[in-house]
């Protein structure tokens, strides 16, 4: 039995995550399996997509219980992309959609003007993430400069109400929004470490580490 | 101004990374994930892989190499060439590519732009224009690496690629490709000014001044070059007994003259940029 499942919700880049762990050392695995996924010391939740369409393959898939019974549990979640955004409340994404509601707060639409600058969306490309208070110690972004520089794709973003979840903030042309999230065995990333390059496979080995996972 | 990307573009043929001019004319520089490795560990931002005869002879040997570089570098990498319908796409994204690039399938049905960013999100799916200028100044979008005549106009394609919900466009100026002769800020910029997604400028890139050049002139996201990395990476590794045999290899064994460029790592072309105050991950 894998220590690490990988959700597989018939959406996202499953593989990039797989090859990420894969070359840290990690024992993961791929999988739907109710089975797995009860026995799994800790998970993660991919995600590129549709915040709906990921709800309703969830749904479909009777995941969502198995993740919220595994969180409640304290057993640790790493949330990427859609995956950080399906943990929250509710989603403005095509109307209103309930999420997971792990997290307390919201997914918004990127605006379309940002004062002057008409922003580009989705966001696709490299920008940077900066400490929200307290800097990164105890948490997988541990070691990660202020400033380093991170993958991002998306039209979306989460704005967590309580301030204590929010661990990483990001300017794209002047918003500032939520990239990365903690909260007890739950950490979440807006941003793909799996494709930050090397700086990117250490936040993976953080939290690897600090589970117990590796 | 958002960052910059600088993306090594990697033409395939069969096992073997290769350039042309024009798109055409191949010559074969050595194994692809030799150079993909290399260009991760000099700071590119992403990597692009083209199978550049698969839409002609229907064949896809890509996966393998797919594979082998996804499996060591941890940065987005883009894949296309004679990806023709959902399957493919999948396919391509299982051997481990984020986001694949569709030209001649999204010609000839351009619903299939639709169906695609449906089905895997606008954010994976990039649609590459082939442009070719006409006599009459007007540029037309060409398919199956600039051989064939679709008469489609490139602005009024790219707007429709925009809406159709692609998420980049990748703009290759095939009368520039392998030339390095520098960029068509003229046709790069109409089309940047014109659709509000991401677009990638590719194609003459002969110098680190002329990629400078044309985030200046056109504001463009992200700039292809090929080239400039790849003959860099062929001068410093002199005994590549890489290339395997199959395609044209005299290039590689006796000349190698590059004179049309002045080759540059990703690193050194970063510091050309962040120099002109452009915005870049370094």
């Amino acid at each position: 039995m894998s220590k690490i499942i990988i959700l597989d919700y018939n959406l996202g880049n499953l593989f990039s995550v797989q090859h990420a762990c894969t070359s840290l050392g990690l024992d993961a695995e791929i999988s739907q399996n109710l089975a797995d996924i009860k026995n799994a010391k800790a998970l993660i939740l991919p995600g590129v997509g549709a915040f709906n369409e990921a709800m309703n393959n969830l749904e479909k898939l009777n995941l969502i219980d198995p993740i919220l019974e595994h969180v409640n549990a304290g057993k640790p979640l790493f949330g990427i992309c859609l995956g950080l955004q399906l943990l929250f409340t509710e989603s403005e994404e095509f109307g209103s959609r309930n999420g997971l509601n792990l997290i307390a707060g919201k997914v918004l639409k990127f605006p379309q003007m940002v004062g002057k600058n008409k922003l580009i969306v989705p966001q696709i490309g490299w920008n940077t993430i900066k400490s929200r208070k307290s800097g990164f110690k105890n948490t997988p972004l541990e070691g990660i400069k202020e400033n380093e520089f991170a993958y991002f794709v998306h039209s979306y973003y989460v704005l967590p109400d309580n301030e204590e979840d929010f661990l990483a903030y990001t300017d794209y042309e002047g918003h500032l929004y939520c990239s990365a999230v903690i909260k007890n065995n739950i950490f979440a990333t807006q941003f793909h470490p799996e494709k930050s390059g090397k700086e990117g496979l250490k936040i993976y080995k953080n939290w690897a580490e600090q589970n117990d996972l590796i | 101004m958002s960052y910059k990307r600088i993306i090594p573009r990697l033409d395939i043929k069969g096992p073997n990374l290769v350039k042309g001019i024009h798109l055409e004319g191949l010559r074969v520089l050595g194994k692809p994930e030799e150079f993909a490795k290399y260009y991760y560990k000099t700071g590119a931002d992403e990597l692009m892989l083209q199978d550049v005869v698969a839409s002609l002879f229907e064949r896809n040997s890509l996966d393998d190499i797919i594979s082998k570089i996804a499996q060591e570098i941890f940065i987005p990498l883009t894949v296309g060439g004679g990806l023709r319908n959902i399957e493919d796409i999948q396919r391509v994204l299982r051997f481990g590519a984020d986001k694949v690039a569709i030209n001649t399938a999204a010609i000839k049905n351009p619903d299939f732009i639709k169906e695609a960013a449906n089905k895997f999100g606008s954010s994976t799916i990039v649609v590459a224009i082939e442009a070719i200028k006409e006599t009459d100044g007007k540029y037309l979008a060409y398919v199956d690496n600039g051989r064939d005549y679709t008469g489609v106009d490139v602005l009024d394609w790219a707007k429709k690629i925009e809406e159709l919900g692609a998420g980049e466009i990748i703009l290759t100026s095939v009368d520039k490709d392998g030339t390095g002769e520098g960029f068509n800020s003229e046709l790069i910029k109409t089309i940047v000014d014109s659709v509000s997604i991401p677009v990638i400028a590719h194609g003459g890139a002969g110098k680190k001044e002329d990629v400078s050049q044309v985030i200046k002139n056109t504001n463009v996201h992200s700039v292809a070059c090929a080239s400039i990395f790849h003959y860099d990476f062929v001068s410093k590794n002199d005994s590549q007994s890489t290339a395997n045999t199959e395609g044209n290899v005299e290039f590689l064994k006796t000349n190698r003259s590059f004179h049309n460029f002045e080759t540059t790592t990703v690193s050194e072309l970063k510091k050309e940029l962040i120099s002109n105050n452009i915005k870049c991950r370094f």
